[in-house]
């Protein structure tokens, strides 16, 4: 588990990180750390995926690309079969086990929207199971944020 | 839609993975790239004024931080009020994110997408029962869908 210099620093590096030559030293200044400390400390988080990732969050659909969430009835005992071969898609950006009937919802990620349908038929073809995909038809909110 | 250009493109193949944990992390993208660390963080900057980065930061595995319950709630909301509800479930502060999807019927009735994390599932079930109240009459049947494992959590991969 993280501890509190670990929960400080995943806050302060939930703000907006800077735009600035040497970013890490301006922030480690503000918590009152070493660079070294915040860097291998940082480092750390992400080795142990207390931190998933760290850098630009890219909205792809303002770059001509999409995002989309889909989901899949994966039956029990087919479960690890399934998962490997969704999760072996670069275009599956996350992918998390839910407790329903559909049960498997991931997110498609693509340079274009084309691709979500071509990646859609490549995932059923591999998987031999349909996929729903729930695409957005509008967002009222999105926080990428979670205080630690 | 803003304009990208092929280095901008670049730029993004270059850090969907993650920012280099280095001292002067714009200049090492920079050598990569073939252009100035100033150009870097110019272009940056300009993705994220047009919207195309969203923020620079740390992704937290929720689970790590102690958000062992995340719960997406979804609801059946009446199509004439739904993007008025929409908006007003999205401004609670414990929603973090919130979108209105295609029904899959006979399947899947809803509707409106509203992801609740907390700490425990009875603080998830007491959030989702204010979404209820502020649903009122609108709303036909909701769901919570409690997520059991992280299968995979990369991000964006997409090839230059």
């Amino acid at each position: 588990m993280p501890d509190d210099i670990d929960r400080d620093l995943i806050n302060a590096l939930q703000g907006d990180f800077p735009l600035v030559p040497e970013p890490y030293r301006q922030v480690a200044e503000t918590l009152g750390m070493d660079e070294s400390e915040l860097l291998r400390r940082l480092d750390a988080m992400l080795e142990r995926r207390v931190l998933t990732r760290f850098g630009p969050m890219f909205q792809i659909e303002r770059a001509g690309g999409a995002f989309v969430l889909a989901a899949m009835k994966v039956p029990e005992a087919d479960f690890e079969r399934v998962n490997a071969q969704v999760n072996a898609f670069p275009e599956v950006a996350h992918n998390y086990r839910r407790e329903h009937a559909l049960n498997m919802w991931f997110v498609l990620a693509t340079a274009t929207p084309e691709g979500i349908a071509r990646t859609v038929a490549a995932i059923e073809t591999a998987t031999g199971l349909p996929v729903f995909p729930f695409p957005k038809e509008r967002e009222y909110f999105v926080e990428m944020k979670l205080h630690a | 839609m803003p304009e990208l250009d092929a280095l901008d493109r670049r730029l993004i193949v270059a850090t969907q993975a993650g920012l280099p944990r280095v001292s002067r992390p714009y200049d090492a993208i920079g050598n990569e790239l073939g252009i100035a660390g100033d150009e870097v963080i110019a272009r940056l900057q300009r993705m994220l004024e047009t919207g195309v980065i969203r923020r620079i930061g740390a992704v937290p595995n929720h689970y790590a931080i102690g958000y062992t319950a995340n719960g997406m709630s979804v609801w059946d909301v009446d199509d004439a009020r739904i993007d008025e509800l929409g908006a007003q479930v999205g401004a609670l502060a414990f929603v973090t994110h919130c979108y209105r999807r295609p029904r899959r019927l006979p399947d899947w009735p809803y509707n409106l997408f509203a992801m609740v994390h907390s700490q425990n599932r009875d603080e998830v079930a007491a959030r989702v029962a204010e979404i209820a109240v502020l649903l009122g009459d609108s709303c036909r049947a909701h769901d919570i869908l409690y997520s059991t494992a992280i299968l995979k959590k990369t991000g964006l991969r997409i090839s230059g």
